[in-house]
């Protein structure tokens, strides 16, 4: 073991990767702390001592997904009493109510629409950004473009293309989940897979936006899953160089299909993050998402090689839907004291991972 | 560095920390390092690699409190509708709850009820002890044991003689906030000061009880008055010996007057921090116990590498912290996987640290 992390280490200090088998190696360790210990180097070699957020709201515009994940808590059936769509205006409220609390991003994601047209997302787009000139719109995974091109029988290029055009700044790297196929049969059949995912994701690249990439962890995954899911991420990086962060996501346990015994512990989200930071040396940023983490095991993660808490957030129902016991939203204050805390400097940053302001 | 040096050689050496040296490593020392320094303490103590639990319920026999601590949400006046004491009828109902779990421990407290007078305790205990031997009594805490002595009019010594041979066979060490008086007159004026809690524990040990330590940080403290709460509990425990555990955990400012002042509970790092100072500055206590009821699961495992080695009790019952708007929930089962997911041994031990269960 001691030569192992001596051997990364050393790795680190020379900016080469390291390889899967390392990677699984780590997973496989007891040694959580020295393992930090190489992220938080890998990490202040990148970030220094800098730690992002952003002011942002999360607008779940839809419950209705004709995707059915298992893991999710969050899908209804059209026809469920507690399914709901926003409609143009309710959309319009948020964004105005965000663009007035200081939000510089609406992070917007949804379920499957069996019935909505394309068309209404182009509106959507035009719409909030005719209302809300100076706001980024961070919005639709992966697997939502394709479903898009899908409904819409235009090419995914296109799909795109006319997103962007009408207000799109970025997307977020939702839909992932885990890449092996076995894995999602089991968790997501009706999900595109992977291939779909990392083809569609090199499009948006391609397209002129950035996105970031996701891993629900802590279900019914093996380490190698894991460490095969983030090669993969870093081999498309390689060839487009279109993802910002990487973020890690803890597999909530409460109101799921999936019935696993023990939700993801402490410790090893501590040690994903970790590994993450040290496996992805092209990827800029690791984000630790609170929602899912736990506010707590979030900020000591900024010790772990942890770049970036994430924003505000404000309404969040995905993560919630499914146990989560954090809060709904983050006063801004409250973001610079928790990072503040773990010896950092808080950097507000926009959705393109630019300098608003440095506390 | 040479500063770290020096703390280092103390401790190789067994040489217990100066208060100056314990500063420097709260306020200087980067978090991973003092997990290290504190995970490698916790090893030289505990090689076996053993983290033990207690079956255990809390049982809140009164909320009506004559002290009001400004920190407390779980205190009600005397006149107060939501004011309660618990019949004998009640306590053995949850007692009993405690048994058909196979729990060891009761751990009961109230308030400080001004008018239970101390037979009211002696009936009960002996009670207990009768209907259920097999459940160790680990009640009161010194506040309430000084108030009985007052309220009887006889002294501590006697007043715990009659308890103990009523059938208490440990005291929690609760109420000891920060033993620093500056501390204690602006968050607990009504409450005894460090040195009655200090005497309660001392001529507890003394009679041949064990009792615990405890820490409430995040109150407004300053770093020095924290460690001297520390150099204090050990100078004790030179003294009369009788602790076995040490437990810190965070205010929680939600529902309480002092949250008016002090709005934000500590954060992960703080607490971890505070764990790892603790392992370090206690070389005389033999444990560190992890406080899931206030951090949570995942912070509490997160905490066996950072110098604890104790997960404390299963607490089928918590009304105190759950009043400041914090309430986990653990299984035990969900207890041995964290222990061992962690890279320990689960033990089921008695009040006393004797071991019951290994899994």
């Amino acid at each position: 073991m001691k030569s192992l992390l001596g051997q990364i280490r050393t790795k680190i200090e020379t900016d080469t990767r390291i390889s899967d088998a390392e990677a699984l190696q780590l997973f496989e360790s007891d040694d959580l702390l020295a393992i930090g210990e190489l992220a938080d180097l890998a990490n202040r070699k990148k970030n220094g001592l800098r730690v992002f957020f952003n002011v942002n709201r999360h607008i779940n515009y839809t419950n209705v997904c004709v995707n059915h994940c298992r893991f999710c808590a969050f899908c209804r059936e059209g026809n469920e009493p507690d399914a709901y769509t926003y409609n143009l205006s309710q959309v319009l409220e948020k964004a105005a109510e965000a663009n007035a609390a200081g939000a510089t991003e609406l992070h917007m994601v949804g379920g499957l629409h069996p019935e909505l047209p394309f068309e209404f997302y182009l509106r959507l787009m035009a719409t909030i950004k005719a209302n809300n000139p100076t706001i980024k719109i961070k919005a639709f995974t992966a697997v939502e473009i394709d479903y898009f091109a899908r409904i819409s029988g235009l090419e995914v290029e296109e799909v795109i293309r006319e997103l962007k055009r009408l207000g799109l700044d970025s997307t977020p790297g939702g839909g992932a989940e885990i890449f092996d196929a076995g894995v999602r049969s089991q968790i997501c059949p009706e999900k595109i897979s992977a291939q779909r995912w990392l083809e569609v994701t090199e499009k948006i690249h391609a397209g002129g936006l950035k996105s970031n990439a996701t891993m629900l962890f802590g279900h019914v995954e093996t380490y190698a899953h894991r460490v095969d899911h983030m090669r993969r991420l870093r081999e498309l990086q390689d060839r487009t160089g279109g993802f910002q962060a990487f973020i890690p996501l803890a597999f909530q346990t409460q109101n799921s299909n999936i019935k696993v015994e023990h939700g993801p512990d402490g410790i090893d989200c501590l040690k994903t993050l970790a590994i993450s930071r040290i496996y992805l040396d092209n990827f800029q940023h690791i984000k630790a998402y609170w929602v899912m983490l736990g506010l707590k095991v979030a900020q000591v993660a900024l010790c772990f090689g942890v770049n970036d808490l994430d924003g505000t957030v404000v309404e969040e129902k995905i993560g919630h839907d499914a146990g989560a016991d954090s809060p709904q939203a983050l006063g801004k204050e409250e973001i610079i004291r928790q990072i503040r805390s773990a010896g950092r400097t808080p950097v507000e940053r926009d959705t393109l991972y630019q300098d608003l302001q440095v506390y | 560095m040479f500063e770290l040096e020096l703390i280092q050689d103390a401790l190789s050496q067994g040489i217990p920390l100066t208060r100056a040296q314990a500063l420097y490593l709260y306020c200087n020392v980067d978090l991973l390092r003092l997990g290290k320094m504190a995970d490698a303490q916790r090893k030289h103590l505990h090689p076996a690699g053993e983290v033990g639990f207690v079956v255990d319920r809390n049982v809140n026999y009164t909320n009506i409190c004559s002290c009001q601590c400004r920190f407390c949400a779980f205190y009600r006046d005397i006149s107060d509708p939501e004011g309660y004491v618990l019949s004998e009828a009640q306590i053995c109902a949850k007692v009993e709850e405690l048994v058909e779990c196979g729990g060891t421990q009761l751990l009961m407290q109230g308030g400080i009820h001004p008018e239970l007078p101390l037979s009211w305790f002696e009936q009960l205990f002996a009670l207990l002890r009768r209907r259920f031997p097999t459940v160790q009594i680990h009640s009161l805490s010194p506040a309430e044991v000084v108030h009985l002595a007052a309220h009887a009019g006889i002294s501590l010594r006697a007043c715990i003689q009659r308890l103990q041979a009523a059938g208490l066979e440990s005291i929690p060490g609760g109420g000891a906030e920060v033993l620093v008086d500056a501390v204690r007159r602006h968050i607990s004026p009504n409450k005894i000061g460090w040195r009655k809690w200090a005497e309660v524990m001392e001529t507890a040990h003394e009679l041949g009880m064990k009792t615990t330590a405890t820490l409430m940080f995040g109150c407004g403290e300053t770093p020095e008055q924290l460690v001297e709460h520390l150099v204090r509990v050990r100078e004790i425990q030179a003294r009369s010996g009788g602790f076995t555990a040490f437990i810190s955990w965070s205010y929680q400012p939600d529902n309480t007057e002092l949250g008016h002042e002090i709005r934000h509970g500590a954060t992960g790092t703080d607490y971890l921090r505070v764990v790892a100072l603790s392992r370090l500055v206690l070389d005389n206590v033999p444990n560190i116990q992890a406080s899931w009821v206030t951090q949570g699961a995942r912070m509490a495992q997160v905490a066996l590498r950072f110098g604890a080695n104790d997960m404390g009790g299963t607490m089928l019952e918590e009304n105190v912290v759950a009043a400041a708007g914090v309430s986990f929930r653990m299984s035990q089962p969900e207890i041995i996987h964290l222990i061992r997911a962690a890279g320990f041994t689960p033990v089921r031990r008695t009040t006393k640290y004797a071991v019951l269960e290994r899994y």
